[in-house]
């Protein structure tokens, strides 16, 4: 390694140098109205200006936006522009909470939203848990002493980077009638199953997409935690005769818990917020089989002919709320490992 | 460091407003969507109206007809970002939105003698507007698979009942070992026809929306049981949900007897199925009360909200003469939608002799469309009406509605839509 | 049972003497099972989708599918100027001749046999079988590039990606560098608003958004679509967590030798910050080139398609036409695929030591 650099090397140098170059000569530019904005403001200040562009983006277009998510949910009609939708106050809350028996959507007012619920409940719960799991035994898998296993880790990763579009075209493709894996139960002598037209089946592949679409990504968090895992441990346990499992359970499980409890977070988000792949792959159905709460906000103020916006975003409100009672908890349960994180 | 910079940025703005006060061009947006290769000729009629008009450029951006334009289109035009002209198929929806191109038009008579019935379609009611023209006028019915037919040894009927269609096309499925006997597009359009056949009103003595009566449960009963026993393909209405979806792929690919959808297919298959099997088109079947399909079509419509009326205008009048539309509905295989040229009748350019046929028979079928099935289509509302027939009657075949529940809601819907957007 | 935990138990370092003296296990077997099966798993879905896209229109719509792809040999016959399919067709003797096929009416097929163009056959379809071969059907891919303008979304992506993420990094940090390194008035208010704000998806509010991106003047913008999820939630919270690991006494030096605060800033928190930083940047370029929706509601003019909006109206265009957007498919991950392959090591392990803030 050592010696004359070769061309890579070299070249690699030079773009170093080049980008370091850019980097500096860009934040001196920057520094043009930096410096004497210091000057002005005196150096406290400053970190308002620090804050201030990313203020302005999220204000304008996230902050802002809420609000007026809000007031758009007390205002109902097709018109888009604020000024010229009337108000009703909580009237479209009234209609989508109106249910004879909250069990039953059939029995509601806006029986899709409560499908809708029922269904991201039941991906929610599944996905999540199927996503732990597999993920903590693919990071297990890949913690043993194994060869190659960069090009594991790849592996899994892999689906992580595929868009939702093209995920779902995939499995879109292998799952269909005529699909590769109807071919296979046909030659292992098994019927051939239409999958996308089976509210269950649809759910379960729904699922289990999504899973093979993201586990990659929590598997290297998790292996990330269990490769911080000191070996003295297990060597101490060893030595007192203490059996795989028990070193599983009093050593890794305890260990792993804080890195466990970011997975199931960040999961728990990612699988309540679930639209793109899910709509590409069944459109919400058989039926509304599959309709997740983001498809039946997009579908009530996007892709209809005849919007209800006021409608829609009432139901993002609620999910909004349910969304930031979540984050509170993660807040409260985040406590302890973001000491550990940080 | 920034003066440096500043001259070329001057300079280049400089150049740019003096290039482009010398070749002052007024660009407009066609928001555009295929059935088959329409895009081509209406490409080529443009690029013959540029040649004409150089101050004038029109960029075409076609987009899918279910996200672009019944789904994204609405939304621009709600957000004042629409296009200048559209190719659109919600006419009376949509009619707020539309520009009236009589101010600007040098001969408002042709469009009035030529585009008369039609023109009421894309305009408040009483309104003299006049909005755009049709790009094609649509008769749905159904297509047929006629070497299927052939190899069972069965004679393709003339006439009959959907359901004496049905056993039929599930007689020549058996026979030939063809996955389903029928499928239909999943669109409230589509069933509107076989709906009204079967008795369905749509509308009261005042005009309203009325939806659950003998006719109309008579015809849902029957797709719920062509659904339910495998005669029908189940992946179009099942298989996508809010949404239009088409049963064209399994007609191209024979894997179906009988295709109920209309006219506009008739390009698109003589290109995609060439002679991989015969089809025809057959009379739409009867029920009870009548053999209709619906009317319908696709107009090019202006936009109220175009920066440029008069330039729009010009376009509009060369593409709606009558010898470009004689070339584009010929070329295209569409029905026409202008009177003179019904009258005088186009030039299909086609050597296929399956292709003539099916556009003879589908005329053939307009004298016999029912009164309802026009008062249907130029009903503004009716996408409502369709939308909330499709979703529900889909939930009813995955069994989260049963058929009292699926009417009940579908009435609930249109009520809702109609109050929410002050119609009622 | 046992053996189940001991696999999921054993550790990447154990013991040197065992190392050697290692055989095959039962953990052993089930872990390489385990991996072997997760390659299929993994790459199997994307791998049945190269080969498909490589089929012709009448191979894909064989099935059961073969494993590769096949296309019908033709051949050029005398006095047609297409090339005409071939078929093995069974005679009356019960013997095989190869013919090429003119047109097929109804049940029977016109054939003729290249050797002799001029004599007509007629030949009832139940009696010929194509002649086929295992052939590549680059067509697809040629064709459909004529459709499907390509080059222009990709541009139209890589701008988005490269712009959005410079923009993310640069904001995001300035404001976490506020965040974790002053004192300061209405700190703890806006720390709070964004830990609030982490998780709403834009999906739920995309009608006040579209609203605010109109009055902007940003629909059919790449702007549009770049600078709305520039202030991710996500990146400030993860790059204030690992500033505040930066000890204070660094920049309190800094301050002594007489260096401005932007001069702090960049010249040593953003190097400190680098790991953080390489991981926001991950994200970003993932998040913005498999952008979908946002995209698909901000850009209605297809110059200014992204990949996946391109890809979304190519397929719903062209549904009986799988042959073109499986192509398409296989072109859209090409680029980020290959991109990876050349970063993997910096990415996963990127991801793994600091990911675990998000």
């Amino acid at each position: 390694m050592a010696g004359t650099p070769n061309a890579f090397q070299r070249a690699n140098a030079l773009v170093g140098r080049a980008t370091q170059r850019v980097y500096a000569l860009t934040m001196n530019a920057f520094g043009l109205v930096m410096e004497p904005a210091q000057k002005l403001l005196g150096v406290r200040r400053m970190a308002y200006l620090f804050v201030l562009p990313n203020l302005l983006v999220f204000g304008i277009f996230i902050l802002f936006p809420m609000l007026l998510n809000v007031y758009f949910a007390m205002t109902e009609g097709g018109n888009l522009f604020p000024q010229d939708r009337p108000f009703v106050g909580a009237a479209n809350f009234e209609r989508l909470y109106t249910c004879t028996d909250y069990g039953d959507p059939n029995t509601c007012l806006e029986d899709r939203f409560w499908r809708a619920a029922r269904n991201t409940g039941v991906f929610v719960f599944f996905q999540v848990s199927g996503m732990v799991l597999v993920s903590l035994i693919t990071s297990m898998v890949l913690n043993r002493k194994i060869v190659a296993r960069g090009f594991f880790r790849s592996v899994y990763f892999y689906p992580v980077l595929l868009s939702p579009v093209v995920v779902a075209l995939i499995w879109k493709w292998i799952l269909q009638r005529d699909g590769v894996l109807n071919a296979i139960l046909i030659a292992l002598g098994l019927d051939p199953i239409n999958f996308m037209l089976d509210g269950t089946w649809a759910m379960t592949w729904v699922i289990l997409v999504s899973i093979w679409a993201h586990m990659g990504f929590y598997t290297l968090i998790l292996l990330a935690g269990l490769q911080s895992i000191p070996n003295e441990l297990y060597d101490a346990g060893a030595i007192d005769g203490t059996s795989t499992l028990q070193a599983f359970r009093h050593i890794t499980l305890p260990l792993l818990m804080p890195t466990m409890m970011v997975v199931l977070v960040l999961s728990l988000i990612r699988a309540v917020q679930m639209f793109d792949e899910v709509f590409v792959l069944t459109g919400g159905g058989p039926g509304s089989a599959t309709m997740l709460m983001v498809q039946y906000i997009y579908m009530t103020g996007f892709g209809t002919q005849n919007p209800r916006f006021g409608m829609a975003a009432a139901a993002s409100v609620t999910l909004g709320a349910v969304l930031l009672v979540a984050t509170l908890i993660q807040l409260r349960l985040g406590q302890g490992s973001e000491r550990h994180l940080a | 460091m920034s003066t440096r910079f500043r001259l070329p940025i001057l300079l280049a703005l400089t150049l740019g407003l003096l290039l482009g006060s010398a070749f002052a061009q007024v660009e407009l947006r066609m928001t555009w969507y295929d059935d088959g290769a329409e895009g081509v000729v209406m490409r080529e009629l443009l690029d013959r109206f540029e040649a004409a008009n150089p101050d004038v450029k029109v960029i075409m951006d076609t987009v899918p007809y279910s996200s672009g334009i019944l789904e994204s289109l609405p939304l621009q035009l709600a957000a004042g970002e629409g296009p200048d002209i559209a190719r659109v198929t919600n006419l009376g929806g949509l009619s707020q939105y539309f520009l009236d191109l009589r101010p600007y038009l040098e001969d408002a008579a042709y469009w009035d003698a030529n585009f008369g019935p039609f023109l009421d379609w894309m305009r408040p009611a009483g309104s003299d507007a006049i909005p755009g023209f049709m790009t094609q006028l649509t008769v749905t019915g159904p297509f047929v698979n006629k070497t299927l037919f052939d190899q069972a040894g069965i004679a393709v009927p003339e006439g009959g009942t959907w359901q004496e269609w049905a056993a039929v096309t599930r007689q020549v499925a058996e026979a030939t070992g063809t996955p389903f006997a029928m499928v239909m597009d999943r669109t409230g359009h589509r069933l509107a026809g076989p709906a009204i056949s079967q008795g369905a009103q749509f509308l009261d003595a005042d005009g309203k929306i009325v939806v659950d009566d003998p006719g109309m449960r008579a015809m849902m009963q029957l797709m719920i049981d062509w659904h339910a026993d495998g005669t029908m393909v189940p992946d179009v209405w099942i298989g996508s949900a809010g949404s239009y979806a088409a049963g064209n792929e399994f007609f191209v690919n024979g894997q179906v007897v009988l295709y109920m959808s209309g006219s506009w297919q008739v390009g698109q298959f003589t290109n995609l199925i060439g002679d991989a099997f015969d089809w025809v088109v057959v009379p739409n079947p009867c029920g009870p009360a009548a053999c209709t399909g619906m009317p319908g079509g696709a107009g090019v419509v202006a936009l109220a909200e175009t920066e440029h009326p008069a330039e729009v205008a010009r376009v509009m009048e060369f593409l709606a003469q009558e010898e470009q539309l004689a070339e584009f509905y010929g070329r295209s295989l569409f029905i026409p939608g202008h009177l003179g040229l019904a009258e005088s009748g186009v030039t299909f350019a086609t050597e296929n002799p399956l292709t003539g046929a099916a556009l003879t028979a589908f005329s053939q079928q307009v004298p016999l469309l029912h009164p309802i099935a026009y008062a249907m289509q130029a009903y503004p509302y009716n996408f409502v009406v369709f939308n909330a027939i499709r979703d529900r009657l889909t939930q009813v075949f995955v069994g989260e509605l049963t058929l009292d529940q699926a009417l009940e809601r579908i009435q609930a819907d249109i009520d809702e839509a109609l109050r929410e957007s002050g119609a009622n | 049972m046992s053996a189940v935990a001991r696999f999921l138990t054993r550790r990447q370092h154990e013991g040197p003497g065992r190392g050697r003296a290692r055989r095959w296990s039962v953990a052993d077997v089930l872990t390489y099972g385990y991996l072997i099966a997760g390659v299929l798993v993994m790459f199997g879905p994307v791998a049945w989708l190269v080969l498909s896209s490589f089929k012709t229109q009448a191979n894909l719509l064989e099935f059961p599918p073969t494993l590769l792809p096949l296309a019908q040999d033709t051949a050029v016959v005398d006095g047609h100027p297409e090339p005409l399919p071939l078929f093995d067709v069974v005679q009356d003797d019960g013997s095989t001749v190869r013919l090429a096929q003119v047109r097929r009416i109804g049940l029977v097929a016109q054939m003729v046999d290249p050797v002799n163009p001029d004599e007509v056959l007629r030949v009832p379809i139940e009696r010929r079988t194509p002649v086929r071969n295992f052939r590549l059907a680059t067509e697809n891919y040629i064709e459909s590039f004529g459709r499907f303008n390509f080059a222009t979304y990709l541009r139209n992506s890589v701008i988005v990606t490269i712009g959005a993420t410079l923009i993310t990094l640069i904001i995001n940090s300035m404001a976490a560098f506020a965040l974790s390194k002053y004192r300061f008035r209405g700190r703890n208010a806006i720390f709070l608003v964004i830990i609030a704000t982490l998780m709403i998806p834009i999906s739920v509010i995309l009608v006040p958004v579209y609203l605010v991106i109109t009055q902007v003047g940003w629909i059919n913008s790449l702007w549009g679509v770049i600078i709305p999820g520039a202030a991710t939630p996500t990146g400030v919270f993860l790059l204030r967590q690992y500033m505040l690991t930066i000890p204070d006494e660094l920049l309190d030096s800094g301050r002594i030798d007489g260096a401005s605060e932007w001069r702090i800033y960049w010249q040593i928190v953003l190097p400190l910050a680098a790991p953080a930083l390489a991981v926001l940047a991950i994200f970003s370029v993932m998040w913005r080139w498999n952008d979908f929706l946002w995209p698909l509601i901000v850009l209605t003019r297809s110059e200014f398609f992204t990949l996946q909006v391109g890809l979304n109206a190519f397929q719903g265009e062209l549904n009986v036409q799988w042959h073109y957007v499986l192509a398409m498919t296989v072109l859209t991950l090409l680029p980020i695929t290959v991109v990876f392959s050349l970063l993997q090591r910096f990415i996963t392990t990127g991801i793994a030591s600091t990911g675990v803030k998000g």
